[in-house]
């Protein structure tokens, strides 16, 4: 009898991310790895929260485990994790059959389209502290909201063009879905093709649940928290602070023009280049991991209760200030170095 | 005559823009149409949409505009024509109107004779005018949000177009938006048809074609079979029903293109959370409709409109989906209650320290302690006034209000704050009054909606409310135009439809010294001004007053709601009369003359506003005549105001009539005497003042 999940053979967990993977690799997508720090979405790794800045063709998809600390239930609750693995598909420009590439995504990993309910249902995107936003969809499959479909506007409080298309599939849930387990945990990770032994998401995932509820909720030290919050913050405005002053940047865009116009004229000086060079090795990437680092360690402190009314909005200006400070200033190294 | 079809295919257009997208692309067609002079007076147009698209069909249309004849005149028939030989002007003017020099004639005018010419302005063929205009058209389309798709940002539009459609008869109309050139092709069923185009032959074939392409253009057709699937599906439980929802069944029209509907059921168990939660889940959240049984209770069953129309086994899948989604929700929404319930709401008011209120005006702590000072205030004028309420149960309402907002109920399903706060405070026993309260205390949210059954419920919205208000404005952030990110207005609106509909001894002045916060003088009169608006649109929204009445009203006083109203009810009732027309326009009169007298500097606005005669100097009969009538009036028209009988006192006034006409037909105010002029201008200052206390009936506008 075929499964009520309409999957017929539904995939284990790993047979969902290859699948899915395997697809958009088909479909021209670099496959990257994981960014390997603390992000509370896919969306804040720099392959997508920096790729979709500035002109060049992207295309690439990556798996994300995207940490948010409140939503941790000690792996108690079936149905919410405090880290969760998303896939994220960044199309910049996005091919006009966005929406049916994806719909044959879904065909792939064994969801026959004929059988099921699906709605394209407007859902806006919006990282107030990375001043983005986007307009959208939540896919609806059989009232099962399984993937985030939306068209990046602005990044970084900066016009896109050409905006991107981010495809975010939630991948426990379609899991869950498609094996129809009523809880995560039972989400079957891996099946020994030689033994038939199944490994189980809770075998995986259960522990770490559990033991990083405990620290988000009641050990993570909340004084340490506020300075490593401080020295990461401090350490991330001085290099900003030491980008501006050696490239001048703070004079808006007028000089970028300028040394962007003598790359194309090809009449640059000996200390043009210099500048170019100094500029292109800037480390405005560690400058952004900083942001991250930021962005968790406020997470966890909100876990932990930990932030008072007046700091809550002051500090959240101050992490928006950092990251969209590095947007703006990485985009200008972009322009600036003709790296584009 | 030719038939149009215009068809714009998109990404999923959000449920929300569909109807009105739909119904301004009908008015754009039909006014370029008029404009272009391409209608034909039998036409008929019909307008469909779907998630992916809008669409226009108008029957009816001219396959060119009619050419059009203009009678000119030219130049001066001597200098024109040298006998009867054209000259350069003839020749010239010939041109201009198109016409052979042997078609001009002599016109004769007042001055003289000239040149006339009959010229004739060929109508353009339609498609070419409909080519330029459908695309502005298109793009002078208004979306509440945009989006760009494509590089260096040429237009802007709800979601990327896919496809045009625009056909005059059978042929294409050249018409290119967003990098679509027009076809005749359309676009069916995403899943159920798949992406081959269907080719439209003429506009009368659309509809059928997009039905056999399994999509159903038109609105109200899809929202008929909806309400048939609902009771189709529902129909398999005795005596059930699914329970109404308007907006829902609006929503889920605008989300198909082939809608059927799926029973899906739950576990019992569920019925044990309130059915607010299992509601709120069911719509907000899912989009199904509950389902009630014989007596009315909530079943254990849902509806899921569904974008498709499954086999068996398809159906079987969907409901079984369904039901997994929402197990999972009211799980989650189970597994919250009790957790909630482990922390009681009084052990909760600490923890509202850490939930902002507005990042100036503290923690919602702070806000019930404002709260809690604003109420007691309140609580003391209605003892004061003789109004019973049960005072411990108020205090301990306000004290709890917004506790719920640390629960993880209320986290999940903000939309139902203080209802959370009310069925905890049921569940952990702490008195029904209180319970009542803290449920009601963000009703009303809409103009129709109920106010809080209680006393205490209705004294606690209006103390959150007004300290909110007050607080607000404080620190400027009063609404400005169509700006009012704090809902200030509505929070307004809703203080005036709990005084109004209730008994409470309570005027807005007394609600803005109850506040905590004491404003300054400034903000004080902006305060008053903000919610005579509010009063304002009350009376002529909520009751139907005329504008001038509302004017008249409110100009004698704003700050007693349910007086304002009855003293609107009783002046609607007589402003008809003969009588009250004419002392309206008298009292016009005698405000203009007062100004002009205060503008001339003939007496200072001091002195109006004394409004001091002595009898002594009343010369004229007609003067004297009035002075006497409007003081024996005075006192009977004070005591019916004080009783509020003022259909009586406004009649009393009326009879006023003949004694200010004869006093202006015979007597001049403005007389060279300084000491008579003044006593006169005091003398209609008087009867002004006193009889504008009702209202102000110079605001009224005569029929």
């Amino acid at each position: 009898m075929a499964s009520l999940s309409g999957a017929h053979k539904a995939p284990t967990f790993q047979e969902l991310l290859l699948r899915l993977q395997t697809f958009w690799a088909e479909r021209g997508c670099v496959l990257s790895q994981p960014y390997d720090m603390e992000v509370g979405a896919g969306t804040m790794s720099p392959d997508t929260f920096l790729r979709v800045l500035g002109p060049d063709p992207v295309a690439i998809a990556y798996t994300q485990p995207s940490r948010r600390p409140a939503d941790g239930r000690y792996g108690e609750n079936p149905n919410r994790l405090y880290k969760h693995l998303q896939l994220q598909v960044i199309l910049k420009p996005p091919p006009d059959d966005i929406q049916e590439i994806y719909l044959k995504s879904l065909e792939a990993i064994g969801i026959r389209l004929h059988e099921h309910d699906i709605k394209f249902e407007e859902d806006n995107w919006e990282w107030p502290v990375g001043g983005a936003w986007g307009v959208g969809w939540q896919v609806m499959l059989d009232g099962l909201e399984i993937t985030q479909f939306t068209y990046f506007q602005q990044c970084g409080g900066m016009d896109l063009d050409p905006i991107s298309g981010e495809i975010t599939y939630g991948l426990e849930r379609i899991a869950a879905f498609l094996q129809d387990v009523e809880s995560i945990y039972d989400i079957v990770w891996a099946r020994d093709p030689r033994t038939g032994r199944e490994v189980k998401y809770g075998e995986i995932r259960l522990q770490e649940e559990l033991q990083l509820s405990v620290y988000n909720f009641e050990a993570a030290d909340v004084g340490k928290l506020w300075e490593h919050l401080r020295l990461y913050e401090s350490e991330c405005q001085e290099l900003l602070d030491s980008f501006h002053q050696s490239f001048k940047t703070e004079k808006k865009s007028e000089r970028h023009e300028k040394i962007h116009g003598r790359v194309v004229h090809g009449g640059e000086t000996p200390a043009d280049e210099d500048v170019r060079k100094a500029m292109r090795r800037f480390p405005l990437l560690g400058a952004y991991e900083l942001c991250l680092k930021c962005s968790h360690l406020f997470n966890l402190l909100d876990a932990r209760g930990a932030i008072s009314v007046t700091e809550r909005v002051a500090v959240m200006a101050r992490i928006r200030n950092m990251v969209v400070g590095v947007a703006k200033a990485y985009a200008a190294q972009k322009l600036g170095t003709g790296a584009a | 005559m030719p038939n149009f079809l215009f068809e714009v295919g998109m990404e999923e257009i959000p449920a929300r823009m569909i109807a009105p997208a739909q119904a301004e692309l009908s008015r754009r067609v039909m006014d370029l149409l008029t404009r272009e002079r391409l209608l034909s007076p039998e036409n008929e147009v019909r307008s469909y949409s779907t998630p992916r698209r809008l669409a226009v069909q108008v029957n009816g249309v001219l396959g060119r505009q009619p050419d059009a004849r203009e009678e000119m005149t030219g130049p001066a028939w001597s200098i024109a024509f040298k006998g009867d030989q054209p000259g350069a002007p003839a020749q010239a003017f010939a041109r201009k109107a198109g016409v052979d020099v042997s078609a001009l004639r002599k016109v004769r005018t007042a001055k003289g004779e000239y040149v006339g010419a009959t010229a004739v302005r060929k109508g353009r063929d339609a498609r070419e005018v409909l080519s330029e205009g459908l695309a502005a058209e298109l793009a002078a389309l208004y979306w509440p949000k945009n989006m760009y798709w494509r590089r260096e940002k040429p237009e802007r539009f709800v979601r990327p177009v896919r496809w045009i459609l625009a056909l005059l008869g059978q042929a294409v109309i050249p018409v290119e938006f967003g990098g679509v050139e027009a076809s005749n092709q359309t676009y069916g069923h995403r899943i159920l048809h798949g992406k081959e185009p269907i080719t439209i032959g003429q506009p009368d074939e659309y509809v059928k074609a997009l039905e056999a392409a399994k999509v159903i253009a038109d609105v109200e057709f899809r929202r008929h079979r909806i309400r048939k699937s609902l009771d189709a599906a529902r129909s398999v439980i005795s005596g059930g029903r699914w329970r109404e929802d308007i907006a829902l069944v609006d929503t889920v029209t605008h989300l198909t293109e082939w809608p059927s509907a799926v029973l899906g059921r739950f576990d019992r168990e569920y019925l044990r959370l309130p059915d607010e939660v299992l509601v709120t889940v069911m719509r907000d959240h899912q989009k199904y409709f509950a389902v009630e049984d014989a007596k009315g209770k909530l079943a254990a069953y849902f509806l899921a409109v569904l974008n498709t129309e499954p086999d068996e086994q398809g159906a079987a899948v969907i409901r079984h989906g369904n039901e997994r989604v929402l197990r999972a929700r009211f799980n989650d929404a189970q597994f919250f209650w009790n957790v909630d319930q482990k922390v009681k709401l009084e052990a909760r008011v600490e923890m509202l320290k850490s939930v902002t209120f507005h990042k100036e005006l503290g923690s919602y702590w702070d806000k019930t302690k404002a709260n809690l000072r604003t109420a007691e205030r309140i609580t003391g004028l209605l003892r004061q006034r003789g109004t019973q309420l049960d005072e411990a149960a108020l205090q301990h309402a306000t004290g709890l209000a917004k506790t719920d907002l640390t629960t993880e109920l209320v986290k999940e399903f903000t939309e139902l704050q203080g209802v959370i706060g009310g069925l905890y405070a049921r569940a952990q026993k702490l008195g029904e009054g209180v319970a009542q309260a803290i449920y009601w205390q963000y009703s009303p949210s809409a103009m129709d909606d109920p106010i809080p059954p209680s006393i205490e419920g209705q004294v606690l919205g209006i103390a959150d409310r007004i300290q909110t208000i007050v607080a607000m404005f404080g620190i400027g952030l009063e609404p400005t135009g169509s700006k009012d990110p704090y809902a200030l207005r509505r929070a307004a609106n809703a203080i005036v439809k709990i005084l109004a509909e209730t008994g409470l001894p309570l005027s807005i002045s007394d609600l803005l010294d109850s506040a905590p916060d004491k404003p300054t003088a400034e903000t004080r009169e902006k305060l008053r001004a903000f919610f005579r608006e509010r009063l304002e649109f009350w009376l002529r929204e909520a009751r139907g007053f005329a504008y001038d009445v509302v004017n008249a009203v409110l100009a004698a006083g704003a700050d007693d709601v349910r007086d304002a109203i009855a003293r609107a009810e009783a002046l609607a009732e007589v402003r008809g009369s003969e009588d009250l027309a004419a002392i309206a326009a008298a009292f016009k009169r005698i405000k203009n003359i007062l100004r002009q007298a205060v503008e001339k500097g003939v007496v200072t606005a001091a002195e109006v506003d004394q409004a001091a005669f002595r009898d002594d100097l009343l010369r004229e009969s007609e003067e004297t005549a009035l002075a006497v009538h409007a003081a024996r009036l005075d006192q009977h028209v004070e005591k019916l105001r004080k009783q509020r009988e003022y259909r009586a006192a406004l009649q009393q006034i009326a009879t006023l009539r003949s004694n200010v006409d004869l006093f202006f037909d015979k007597v001049m105010v403005l007389v060279d005497d300084e000491a008579l002029r003044r006593n006169r201008l005091g003398l209609i200052a008087a009867v002004l003042g006193r009889f504008s206390t009702i209202a102000d009936f110079s605001e009224l506008v005569s029929a």
